[in-house]
């Protein structure tokens, strides 16, 4: 064809990807702060393992490299998983759970825009599951610095190797400490959660906040659209909101839902990738409503610590069918239900 | 408020997309009108409309004088080709014309004799048009060869040929102008609007039978980036108004449209002007509408009332590697380097050469490639700086072609019907409402050239459906001469069973024998069998070639043909 190609002035895949990174940055940089080096060491391993296994799949699948590795899509999924992963996890937790991401979550799958799951949240499961004390347990920040303490939690947890002993070290996150103390019949007052404590409880919440800066940012630049994360945190404060009203005492309020966990993440990076969202308006608020209200319900009656992956991974399933029932009127087209 | 409507727009965004105009390159200098007797030789395309290409009335060699029709007016979906200036035909044959894929057409070479001699059979003027009726009018709007000048060339007198019983209750006029870089319109608005105006009221004069009150109203649709365009549209209808004194027949209203490509995509205007959607398949006419752009009204006033046929039309030359970039009203046939050194040529040698805007045009393979009714805008492009090829990145599936779809198309879903070649689905999805603007290509950040792989898909499964319908005419045919023969065969037998028992029953008198079987024997056949009465006809015809056959020769044991 010589039909001439329009003038491009708009972003291309690597821009908008390269857009998510910085949008990631003030939320990662606070991680930093709480847990130093614990944070820096998943973010190597996870973005080299990411890149290398990019490297290795496509060659293996005879694609060229250089526009799949300059793209920066796998650096985004490494670097989701290395801020959901609990701070200084062991290098071989993080490999595995690329290797779920980017080999069995994208590449078998076709390679970019063709996996019908998140990977970083497929990775993430794949270990959860696999694995789920070392999952579960985050180190208390105040013992993972950029000091020589640091460096010992770092040994210790990494590699397993110094004086260090890694349970020492580390526990429950806040949210984590409500669901098990709720599931052991008590109330939240009665639960020992030392409320806006520096920095476990307050720290979640920073970030939670660091999140929701890069993710309001992203919209700004309109590299994600409104309906994901209005329709999430919609859902989630609605469900949540009414079973705190039904009873305060074993239910934690809607704020604190918002603002614990991997919510603001999810809502404005994990949701929001587009290979694996619904695309048409209503399908991005179905699915998003969806992720919402799974979100709830793993976290308040599931066996797992945080329910975003899971949450995700569940909606995308549904992602076929909500495309395929939410697609917009066609100009000169009569509507598809109503008359 | 203003706050309210940003936030509005950002939750909802608009269809269609805001590009960068680069109008104001080529609308700083004055039209310059360019002679056809003053070029070396002119190309004329017999095929510059949609439709079935006019057959040809000269012959090589001949003199022609401006005007002259050079083709005949047939009837069906066609005009003729008129002749820009007096010349000889120095040859007809196959020329490189503007084609997506570089094609050459059947053109008439005509070489101009400088002295520009009028045809004096052409068309006379009719300057007392309102008093005409609308057959006159679409028969002189045919003779003219006026085709739609915004780029679809099709016909406009079939066009202006509504069913008599379709009410129709408004006329659009297009004037927005929406592909960056045109500004040969928003140059005619300027220069010519009491043309378009004067038009415009001729095609209301046409259409007044079908308005059920016998009023009409026109809205001529200027995107509000042409405020001179729409100011001088303006002050040329306070003039009609004013002259025509009495209150007018017909309402016309100049309305500024919002500039969002494709406002001037008729579907897109006929939705900002009146809030109507055209139905998909359909015409605007089934919704009472009728839509013509504003060189189209210009070129009817002038075929009427000045006996002018189509022989020119304003041209865009612009870009960023032409000297003068401005617009000229150019006669057809002008090979389009000839144009470009009119606007000062080129400023690099290697410029390339581009048909259309930067949406939906297409490059030029030759400069030999002749301006055509459909021309609207040559653009001469610098060569891009050496850079990687463009590559295109797997879909990311992000959406950006579903929001700007000015048809509320699910582009991607498309891309991927069409890639994976599932033309049924992606028919289903639409495929033909597709105009084909660019916006999804545009917009697309793996660079992914849809609109391609669309067309792409919609030609593959219009030769399907015609190789479709080519088997189901040749199987019908097919299984209706099976029909037949066994039909044949089976009377045949059921005839000499009866002449059989009839031997067997009857005396032997040897004489009767054969009389009987040929003509009381046909007689006694009973009527066709009940179960097909449509072939009755062809049954008894049958019957008569038979008996004809039966009386002439003996009964032939076996049938030969089959």
């Amino acid at each position: 064809m010589t039909q001439t190609t329009p003038p491009r002035t708009l972003p291309d895949v690597a821009t908008l990807m390269r857009q998510v990174l910085y949008a990631l940055l003030p939320g990662t940089a606070l991680l930093l702060y709480l847990y130093g080096f614990g944070l820096l060491s998943n973010l190597i391993l996870a973005c080299l393992c990411a890149w290398g296994l990019e490297a290795l799949m496509l060659h293996l699948r005879q694609r060229p490299l250089p526009p799949f590795l300059s793209d920066y899509s796998v650096i985004v999924t490494g670097w989701l998983l290395a801020v959901s992963l609990p701070a200084c996890s062991p290098w071989w937790l993080i490999l595995i759970s690329m290797v779920f991401a980017v080999v069995i979550g994208k590449h078998l799958y076709g390679g970019l825009g063709q996996n019908p799951f998140n990977p970083a949240m497929l990775g993430y499961a794949a270990v959860l599951i696999s694995f789920p004390l070392e999952m579960t347990r985050w180190p208390d920040p105040a013992r993972t610095g950029f000091d020589a303490a640091g460096l010992d939690a770092l040994l210790a947890g990494v590699f397993g190797i110094g004086s260090l002993h890694w349970d020492s070290l580390s526990g429950a996150t806040p949210l984590d400490q409500v669901r098990m103390a709720l599931h052991g019949g008590k109330s939240l007052v009665d639960s020992g959660m030392p409320l806006f404590s520096w920095p476990r409880t307050l720290g979640w919440n920073l970030l939670n906040l660091a999140w929701l800066g890069g993710g309001l940012w992203l919209l700004w630049q309109r590299v994600i659209s409104w309906h994901i994360p209005v329709a999430l945190l919609g859902s989630l404060t609605l469900f949540s909101g009414l079973f705190w009203l039904l009873d305060p005492g074993h239910y934690a309020s809607p704020l604190f839902h918002l603002l614990q966990g991997a919510t603001m993440l999810g809502a404005f990076f994990i949701a929001t990738d587009p290979v694996t969202a619904s695309t048409t308006p209503l399908g991005k608020i179905l699915y998003a409503g969806g992720i919402g209200a799974f979100v709830y319900i793993i976290r308040t009656w599931g066996g797992y610590p945080d329910a975003m992956a899971f949450a995700v991974l569940i909606m995308n399933m549904a992602v076929p069918l909500l495309d395929h029932y939410t697609q917009p009127r066609v100009y000169g087209h009569r509507h598809r239900w109503l008359p | 408020m203003n706050r309210l409507q940003q936030l509005f727009r950002y939750l909802f965004p608009p269809h269609g997309l805001t590009l960068d105009g680069h109008k104001q390159v080529s609308t700083s200098r004055e039209v310059t009108t360019l002679a056809a007797s003053q070029c070396s030789v002119l190309y004329l395309p017999l095929q510059q409309h949609a439709g079935s290409k006019a057959r040809l009335k000269v012959a090589v060699g001949e003199r022609v004088l401006r005007g002259q029709c050079l083709t005949w007016i047939e009837p069906g979906v066609s005009v003729p080709v008129h002749a820009p200036t007096s010349g000889h035909v120095l040859a007809i044959e196959a020329r490189p014309v503007a084609h997506p894929s570089g094609l050459s057409d059947t053109c008439i070479v005509l070489g101009p004799d400088g002295l520009d001699e009028a045809d004096p059979q052409g068309l006379p003027p009719l300057p007392d048009y309102t008093q005409l009726d609308d057959a006159t009018l679409r028969c002189r709007i045919c003779e003219a060869g006026i085709v739609g000048l915004g780029g679809a060339v099709f016909p406009a007198a079939i066009k202006l040929n509504v069913k008599p019983d379709v009410p129709i209750r408004q006329l659009i006029i297009n004037g927005a102008e929406c592909e960056p870089w045109i500004t040969c319109d928003d140059m005619l608005m300027r220069t010519r609007a009491d043309e378009i105006l004067a038009g415009a009221s001729l095609m209301l004069q046409v259409l007044a039978s079908h308005a059920p009150d016998g009023k009409l109203t026109c809205l001529i649709g200027i995107e509000d980036n042409k405020p001179e365009a729409i100011a001088s549209m303006q002050t040329a209808l306070m003039a009609l108004t004013l002259r025509e004194g009495r209150s007018p027949p017909h309402t016309l209203r100049v309305v500024p449209i919002p500039t969002r490509y494709p406002a001037g995509g008729e579907k897109q205007l006929i939705r900002q002007l009146t809030g109507q959607e055209v139905p998909s398949g359909g015409r605007p006419a089934d919704i009472g509408m009728i839509c013509h752009n504003v060189a189209t009204a210009r070129a009817i006033y002038r075929a009427v009332a000045l006996g002018e046929p189509l022989m020119s039309r304003y041209v865009t030359v612009t870009g960023d590697g032409v000297t003068a970039p401005a617009n000229f009203e150019v006669p057809f046939g002008m090979p389009v380097g000839e144009l470009v050194r009119h606007a000062g040529g080129m400023l690099e040698p290697d410029c390339t050469l581009n048909m259309g805007g930067s949406m939906m045009g297409m490059a030029l393979h030759s400069e030999q490639v002749p301006v055509v009714k459909a021309t609207n805008c040559i653009r001469v492009l610098r060569p891009l700086p050496e850079q990687a090829p463009d590559i295109t990145l797997p879909c990311i599936r992000c959406g950006r072609c579903a929001e700007a779809c000015p048809m509320s198309l699910l582009p991607q879903q498309l891309f991927w019907h069409a890639h994976a070649r599932e033309l049924e689905q992606a028919e289903a999805l639409h495929l033909f409402d597709c105009i084909e603007c660019g916006c999804c290509t545009h917009v697309c950040p793996s660079h992914i050239p849809l609109v391609s792989y669309y067309r792409f898909a919609k030609a593959d499964i219009r030769s399907k459906r015609t190789a479709r319908t080519l088997a189901d005419q040749a199987r019908t045919r097919h299984e209706f001469r099976e029909q037949r023969l066994e039909r044949a065969r089976r009377e045949r037998a059921e005839k000499l069973a009866r002449h059989k028992a009839a031997v067997k029953q009857s005396p032997p008198t040897e004489r009767n024998i054969p009389d009987d079987s040929g003509t009381a024997g046909v007689a006694a056949t009973p009527p066709p069998a009940a179960d097909d009465p449509r072939n009755a006809a062809i049954q008894a015809a049958l019957e008569r070639a038979q008996a004809r056959k039966a009386a002439l020769t003996q009964q032939e044991p076996r049938e030969s043909g089959s």
